[in-house]
C-alpha cells in the first residue's frame, strides 16, 4: 500500500520535473501563427479568428472532433442493456422548479442562439452554443419533463449524425469545382460556415444530452427499468 | 511580477489538490466544480474568452451535473429496491 | 515571468498532481476527476506556452475548445461505463487494482 503510494509519488515528481525541464528548455517558435492567422483572415469568411481557425483553417480537426463525439454516443448506445430509448422519469418533480424552468428554458435557448450567431464576429460559436443547448436538455431531464421529440429514437439519431454528415457533405461538395477537401470558395465561405455551425450546435447539444440520458437508470434491475419506461424494448 | 496570475495559478493547484485529497466524495466533486470555475477565470486572464465560455458551460456546469448525478446513483443502497421519488410513467 | 508563463507552470503542477491522483486513487470516480485535472493542466500548458511574450494566439485557443468538448464527452462516456460496472458488480473500483 505505502510502497505503491511512494512509487506513484516518485513517478509523478519525475514526470513533473521532466515537464518543467521541457517548459524551460523549449525551442523558440519558428512560425508566427497569430500573424499568419491575421493575414489569412480576409479569406476565411468570418470575422473572429478563433472561429476562422476552428471551421476554416483547421476544419479537419473539428471534423474529426465531431466524429469522436458521435463515436462516444454510439458506444453509449451499444452499452444499453434492456434500457429502452425512453429513459425513466427523474425524481425532482417540484412545482417551483417547473415554474422557474418555464422562464429559464426560453432564455437558455435564446442565449444558445446568440452564442451561435455571435461566433462569426466575437467570442462564441458552435461549441459554446451546443453546450448551452445541452444544459437545457439536462435541466429538462432533471426536472422530469418528458418531451416526445427527445424520446423519438429515429429523430434523435438523425440529429446526432446531422453535424458530421453536413460537415462531410460540405467538405465533399466543394471538391466538385476542383477545390481540395474542406476548402471553401471565398464568396460562399461565410454561409457555408454558418450552416456547418448550425448543424454542429444541434449535434453537439444532442450528443451531450443523450450521453446524459443513456446512463443506467436508478431502477435496480433491467426488468424494473423496462416496466418503468412503460414499453417493451 | 503578475501577482494576480500567480494567486490564481496557486489557487488552481490548491483547489485541484483539495479535490483529489478530499475524503468525502461529495466534497471532492464540489471542489472539482470550483476548480472548473477557476479555470474559466484563468482563461479570461489568458485573453481567451472563447475558452472561458466553453469552460464555464462545460467544465463547471455539465461535468458537475454529470458527476453529481452519478454520486446520487452511488449513494442509493445497492441491491435493494428503493422507492423512487419520481412518478412512474 | 509573464502572466501566460505563470499559467503554463500551474499547468505543469496540475498535470503532475492529476497523474498522482490517477495512480493513487482506486475509486473510479476519483480517477475520473484526476484525469480531468490532468487534461486541464495540459490545456493550460498549451495556451500558456504559446502566448508567453507573444500575445494572443487563436490557434491553441481553437485546439483547447475542441479539447474541452472531447473531454466532457469522454467523461460522460466514462460515467456511463462506470455506472454499468457498478450496476453489474456493485463495486466502485477494479478488481485488478487490489
Amino acid at each position: 500500500m505505502s510502497l505503491r503510494l511512494v512509487s506513484a509519488a516518485l513517478l509523478c515528481v519525475a514526470v513533473t520535473v521532466a515537464l518543467a525541464w521541457a517548459v524551460l528548455d523549449r525551442p523558440l517558435p519558428e512560425e508566427n501563427l497569430p500573424d499568419r492567422v491575421a493575414a489569412a483572415m480576409p479569406e476565411s469568411g468570418v470575422d473572429h479568428p478563433v472561429t476562422a481557425v476552428l471551421l476554416n483553417f483547421r476544419s479537419y480537426d473539428t471534423l474529426l472532433e465531431i466524429a469522436v463525439l458521435l463515436l462516444a454516443v454510439v458506444v453509449a448506445l451499444a452499452l444499453r442493456e434492456a434500457q429502452p430509448d425512453q429513459p425513466e422519469a427523474m425524481g425532482l418533480d417540484n412545482p417551483l422548479l417547473r415554474a422557474v424552468m418555464a422562464w429559464l428554458l426560453p432564455l437558455i435557448l435564446i442565449v444558445a442562439g446568440f452564442l451561435l450567431w455571435a461566433g462569426s464576429y466575437q467570442p462564441g460559436g458552435a461549441f459554446q452554443a451546443g453546450s448551452v443547448l445541452a444544459a437545457a436538455g439536462v435541466l429538462l431531464r432533471l426536472a422530469g419533463v418528458t418531451t416526445a421529440w427527445l424520446d423519438n429514437a429515429t429523430l434523435m439519431r438523425a440529429g446526432l449524425a446531422l453535424g458530421l454528415l453536413t460537415f462531410l457533405g460540405v467538405g465533399l461538395l466543394v471538391m466538385i469545382p476542383g477545390a481540395p477537401f474542406l476548402t471553401y470558395p471565398l464568396e460562399y465561405a461565410g454561409t457555408l460556415i454558418l450552416v456547418i455551425e448550425l448543424t454542429l450546435t444541434l449535434s453537439i447539444g444532442l450528443t451531450l444530452i443523450s450521453l446524459f440520458r443513456l446512463t443506467p437508470p436508478y431502477a435496480d434491475d433491467p426488468d424494473e427499468a423496462r416496466e418503468q419506461a412503460g414499453k417493451t424494448p | 511580477m503578475p501577482w494576480l496570475d500567480l494567486l490564481l495559478g496557486l489557487t488552481l493547484v490548491v483547489t485541484a489538490g483539495l479535490a483529489l485529497a478530499a475524503r468525502d466524495l461529495f466534497r471532492a466533486v464540489v471542489m472539482f466544480i470550483v476548480f472548473g470555475l477557476l479555470m474559466a477565470l484563468a482563461w479570461v486572464r489568458l485573453h481567451a474568452p472563447d475558452i472561458a465560455l466553453a469552460e464555464a458551460a462545460i467544465g463547471a456546469g455539465l461535468t458537475g451535473v454529470l458527476l453529481l448525478d452519478t454520486l446520487g446513483y452511488l449513494r442509493r443502497p445497492f441491491g435493494s429496491r428503493v422507492d423512487k421519488p419520481g412518478k412512474h410513467q | 515571468m509573464s502572466g501566460a508563463l505563470v499559467f503554463a507552470w500551474s499547468g505543469v503542477l496540475l498535470f503532475g498532481l492529476g497523474l498522482f491522483g490517477f495512480i493513487a486513487h482506486r475509486h473510479l470516480l476519483r480517477r475520473l476527476l484526476a484525469f480531468n485535472i490532468m487534461g486541464s493542466g495540459s490545456f493550460l500548458v498549451l495556451v500558456g506556452l504559446a502566448q508567453d511574450g507573444r500575445g494572443v494566439d487563436p490557434v491553441p485557443h481553437a485546439m483547447v475548445i475542441t479539447g474541452i468538448v472531447v473531454a466532457v464527452a469522454s467523461t460522460a462516456l466514462a460515467l456511463v461505463v462506470f455506472r454499468r460496472w457498478y450496476r453489474a458488480s456493485g463495486r466502485t473500483d477494479l478488481p485488478e487494482d487490489t
